[in-house]
Order: C-alpha cells, then structure tokens, then sequence
C-alpha cells in the first residue's frame, strides 16, 4: 500500500512530463512527417489559444474559483475588434483604429471579468454560477452586436496577430510563453501572487490575518478574462473573420482540462502556469496523434475524457499522502 | 401515507421563500403574454411551447436532486445527444423498446458519474464534465457523426408528435407523471430527506447514520436516466438521433434549477420551482417570438441569451439577499 501511494505520488508529480515524453516518442516513430517545421507551426498555433485561456484559468482555479465565461469572453472580444477597425473611424485613422481595435475589447474582456470576480468576491455567490451568468448572455451580446452575422475582413496589421512568425514559429507562440514568464514572475515575487496562492489554500485564514481577499480574486477574474479576451482576438486574426457564434466554443471545458491536466489542484492553492502550458500541449498533441493516424476526431474526445480523469486521480493520490 | 391534505401553501412559502419569487415572475410573463398577444394562450402555443419545453423540464428534474445533494452534473446534454442517437437506432422496434433502452443507456452514463464521484472521489465538477466529453465522442462514434433518421413506420415519433387522448402531447403526460413521481419521492421518502440532508451537511449526515452514499448514487443516477429520456423526446419530437446536439443543455437546466430558487450548494429547494424555473427561461424566447410578430419592433433572437442571463443575475441578487437576511437572523 505506501509502495503504491509512493510510486503514484512520483507519477503525478512528473506524470505531466512523462506523459508528453512518450507522445513525442510515439510521433517521432509512427506519424508519418511529424518531426517537421510545419506540424511544429501548425501545432503551435492551434495551442496557443489554449495555452493561454488556460494560464488565466489557473489563476483563478488558484483562488477555490472557476470561470466557465471564457469562450464567451472570446466571442465578445473577438467581435469587437473588426467592428472597431472597420468603422468609419477604423478607415479613416488606421493606427489609432488598429491601436482601438486591441485596446477596446481588452477593456471590455477586463470588465467581463471585473463583473465575475464582483459577484463572487461581493455578493458569495460560486463560481460556477457567478460566470454562468456571462457565459449564457456573453455570446448573446456577441450575437447582438454583430447581428450573428461572420464577419470577414482584410488587415493584415491586425493578422499579425494570429500568422505572424518569428525565427519561424508562431508569433502567439511566442507570446503565450511571454505570458507564462510574466504570470510566473507575479505569482512567485509579487504580494499579490502570495495572496493568490493564500486565498485559494485557506481563504479564512488569509482574510483573518488581513489579505486582501476579495481584491485578490476579483483581481484573478480580470487577469483571466484578460487572457480570454487576448484569445479572442488572436482567433479572429488567425481566420481572418470573426464568428461569434464559433469563437471560443467550448473553449471553458479545453482551458480547464489543460489547467487540471497542467497540476492546478480544483481546491485552490496552486497555480502553475507552465504546468497550464504543458497541460494544452499533451491535450493538443493526443488530438494530433489521432487524427494525424486517421483516428477520427470524436476518439479524440474519448481520450481526452479519459485524460482529464485520470490526471484528477493522479491529484487525489497526491492529496491523500498528504493527509 | 400520501394525502392531497398535506400540502400546505404557508408551510411551503416559509421553507422555500425564493421559490414564491419563481411563480410570482412566470404568472407575471404569463399575464403579460395574455394580455398583450392574441393566440398566446391559444391550444396551440401552450402545446407546442410544452412540447418543446419537455426535455428541458426533464433534465432540469434531474439535475435538481444532483444539487440538491451540493453536486453537479455536467454531462446531462452530452448524454440526451447519445441517447437520442440510441433511440434513432431502436426505433423500428417502436418506443416500448426504444425508450426502456435509452432511459437505461442515460442510466448507466448516470452511475458511471456517480461511481467516479462517490469511489473514486473525484470532484463532481471533474467527473461529469468527462463524462461530458466522453458521451459526446460515444455519440459521434455510433452514429458516424451524422444524424440517425428514426423510423416513420413505428409508433417511435407518436411520443414527441401526438397527443394523449387527443389532449395534451404524450410528452406532457410523461413529464407530468415523472414529476409526480419525483415530487413525491423527494417529498414522503426516507430516500428523498437523505438527499435534502446530504445537501444541507454532508459530514453531519454521515455521523447521523444517514446512507449518504445511496442517497448520492441515487440522484446521480436519476439525472442520468432523465437525460436519457430527454434524448429520447428529442428523437422523437424531430424524428432523427442527434449526436451534435444538447450543447449548453447542461448549463440551460443548472439555470432553470437556480432561477428556482434551489441553493447551489444543496440542501434546499423545491421539484416544483425547478419546472417553474424552465418554464420561466423557455418562456423568454416564446414571448420574444411573439414579439417579433406582431411586427412593432424586431429583436434579434439573439437578445434571448441576454435576456437569459440578466434573468439569472437578478435571481442570483435575490437569493444572495435573503440568505444574507435569513443569516442575521440566525446570527442575532
């Protein structure tokens, strides 16, 4: 019994790594064309998007909190920006268009966000509720403001977004890690990321030792939605369109199983951010796996059922050696 | 041991006081769709809008013992959509084979989440929304990611395209007679008041005696079996399986379970006020319809997702208040 709790312990800790080593190794020997500079973009693109809802999901998960509002949140930001760059306005003064079309819907992502952690933080209400509230309308506001109709568009400034490169990979790629280093940086060195990390590990032993709590998770709320928004915006450039009926969907349930996958524990009290990378990666790189092998896509949703189970398992064994 | 006498209206209103607030907004939607609409109350408006309401009422049922028990079940959308796909496939068979199967189909989804949550011990957060994913690869695999035309042939569709006694649609007596069922099974059994004390203390339970655990399995499992048979309203109420459908279906019945007054965090709430909840969320889009009718204004079918959600955020605003004032009062 303590040998099995001992080796599950160990696998759990690293199980994340292992488990991508042996899906590289599995590529590397049976797909065909795998080890090549266009899956390598392809596949970057695709998890980008993932990767970094998924960093602001981990902050959130951090404080005991969820939020299922993302991929609405994603919608709405991701509707905003061609309405913004293709108004009059847009047309007539294209930098400050370009520079609106990035900054509007960020702040309106931002007040999303402020109005998740507002109703969790203020009135108590869970998570669960507090973001349904604008996962249900978020989409319909979305849907509202461009008709429902997809929007198309040409701006290759605000593509850059999703199909610029640099040295040859991604250009979200790049900022998905730039993301990861910062939050990184503010949850090791920062008060609020020791209050972050305090609230969800004991929420009444940090307000009674006189932590900021509701600041700190409302301030987790905005960070997340924050995220969500900047998603958006980069699946809208990387199509050159936006579909508000689309963008994002589904986007809450990928998140939180990269961010579980990635070692948040539900409870609150951690928050890896590179772990929330790691975890979009494998989620990502089993879809591949599949589908580069003629596997159909609906397996891969099998697997990533059985993916998410079994790294919550793996979590409790570690909890219960704890105990 | 179930007399009509029991039910008293005070008694209700004092346990559930959110609840009243349920009703009062649905007779006020009603009243105002009455009045300001002709064929609102029409034979044809009520059935249909019940027609089509049916599954979410149903999986809304379930969904509510799941929180009354302080869970979640996210998988009820995910499987109606395999069990629709079930029901397609067994339809030649007529529905005395078709619905036993895929009610059961729901059930085993149901105790699959239950054994994860209770076994396992896996958040139920975690355990449904695999179970989620899961069911909706299963339905995509059977049916080849196409939908699965049902056999016309068979009585399959009388279910969700015919009336009872040329009356009401077979599916309101179905829902009705389940509700009933449930009603009195959270309401007069020792089964049901496990379930209400699972929610209100779970620890507190298990040192009383109380078999929290079947209680759990139980609610798990009903909400499994009732999003079965909502898969099977859905395949017979638009003659096909519909492996992509039940998208939101599982948030749609946590709404409807909220908006009636049912704490999140388990312990209280009402059957009654569930269904009144649904009826309250469906009844945004039907009076939205008529609106664009008569032709005055037009608004987006969009609006009704807003509307939706500004709906839940008032009675989220609510419910916090009176457990605010109800704490005072415990506290002074």
């Amino acid at each position: 019994m303590k040998r099995s709790t001992f080796s599950l312990k160990r696998a759990s800790k690293h199980g994340g790594l292992i488990a991508l080593v042996i899906l590289l190794l599995f590529n590397i020997l049976v797909t065909p064309n795998f080890f090549q500079l266009q899956t390598l973009s392809v596949n970057i693109s695709q998890v980008a998007t993932i990767a970094i809802v998924a960093m602001g999901m981990t902050l959130v998960i951090a404080t005991g909190g969820i939020d299922l509002s993302v991929g609405a949140v994603m919608a709405l930001s991701g509707a905003l920006a061609p309405l913004i760059f293709g108004s009059q306005f847009g047309i007539d003064y294209p930098v400050l268009g370009l520079i609106a079309a990035l900054c509007i819907p960020m702040i309106v992502a931002m007040l999303c966000g402020w109005f998740n952690g507002a109703i969790v933080a203020y009135i108590g209400v869970q998570p669960i509720i507090a973001t349904l509230i604008l996962f249900i309308s978020g989409r319909g506001i979305a849907q509202v403001l461009t008709n429902g109709n997809l929007q198309t568009f040409q701006n290759p400034a605000f593509s850059y977004l999703g199909t610029g490169k640099i040295l040859g990979l991604p250009f979200q790629g790049w900022l998905a890690l730039a993301i990861a280093a910062i939050l990184a940086l503010v949850i090791s060195r920062t008060t609020f990321g020791r209050y972050l990390l305090a609230v969800g590990g004991n929420e009444r032993a940090a307000s009674l030792s006189g932590g900021p709590v509701r600041k700190v998770k409302i301030g987790a709320y905005i960070i997340c939605s924050a995220l969500a928004g900047l998603a958006g915006l980069i699946v809208v450039a990387i199509n050159s369109a936006s579909d508000a009926a689309r963008n994002g969907e589904l986007m809450e349930l990928d998140a939180i199983a990269a961010a579980v996958v990635g070692g948040a524990l539900l409870q609150g009290g951690r928050a890896p951010v590179f772990g929330a990378i790691l975890g979009a990666v494998i989620i990502q790189l089993v879809k591949y796996t599949l589908l580069a092998n003629g596997i159909e896509d609906e397996y891969a949703l099998i697997a990533k059922a059985l993916i998410i189970l079994a790294a919550v398992y793996l979590q409790m064994g570690r909890r219960g050696k704890h105990a | 041991m179930l007399d009509a006498g029991s039910f008293d209206l005070r008694r209700y209103i004092s346990r559930n006081p959110q609840s009243i607030a349920v009703w009062i907004a649905l007779l006020a939607l009603v009243i105002f769709g009455l009045i300001r609409y002709d064929n609102f109350g029409g034979a044809y408006n009520i059935t249909a809008f019940l027609n089509y309401n049916a599954m979410f009422i149903i999986i809304s049922m379930g969904m509510c013992f799941v929180i009354l028990t302080g869970g979640i079940d996210l998988s009820v959308g995910s499987v109606a959509a395999f069990t629709s796909v079930i029901a397609a496939y067994l339809s030649p068979h007529g529905i005395e084979i078709a619905l036993p199967c895929a009610v059961l189909a729901g059930l085993v989804f149901g105790m699959l989440n239950a054994c994860c949550i209770i076994y396992l011990g896996i958040p139920p957060f975690i355990a449904t929304l695999a179970t989620m994913i899961g069911a909706k690869g299963g339905a995509l695999v059977i049916s080849g990611a196409q939908t699965v035309a049902v056999d016309w042939g068979s009585n399959f569709t009388k279910l969700g395209m015919e009336k009872a006694f040329s009356v009401f649609p077979w599916t309101i007596v179905v829902v009705a007679a389940v509700a009933l069922l449930l009603w009195v099974v959270l309401e007069k059994t020792t089964l049901g008041r496990t379930v209400l004390a699972v929610g209100g203390g779970e620890d507190a339970s298990v040192m009383m005696g109380l078999k929290v655990n079947r209680a759990k399995f139980f609610a798990y499992a009903l909400s499994g079996g009732c999003a079965g048979l909502a898969g099977v309203f859905l395949a017979s109420g638009f003659g096909a399986g519909q492996p992509l459908e039940g998208i939101g279906w599982e948030l749609s019945a946590i709404a409807a379970v909220v908006v009636g007054g049912t704490l999140l965090t388990g312990g209280m709430g009402s059957l009654p006020a569930t269904i009144a909840g649904a009826l309250l969320l469906g009844l945004v889009f039907n009076l939205l319809n008529f609106e664009n009718g008569k032709g005055v204004v037009s608004i987006s079918a969009y609006w009704q997702m807003v509307i939706r959600g500004a709906f839940l955020f008032v009675v989220i605003l609510f419910q916090a208040r009176v457990m605010k004032s109800r704490s005072q009062r415990v506290a002074g």
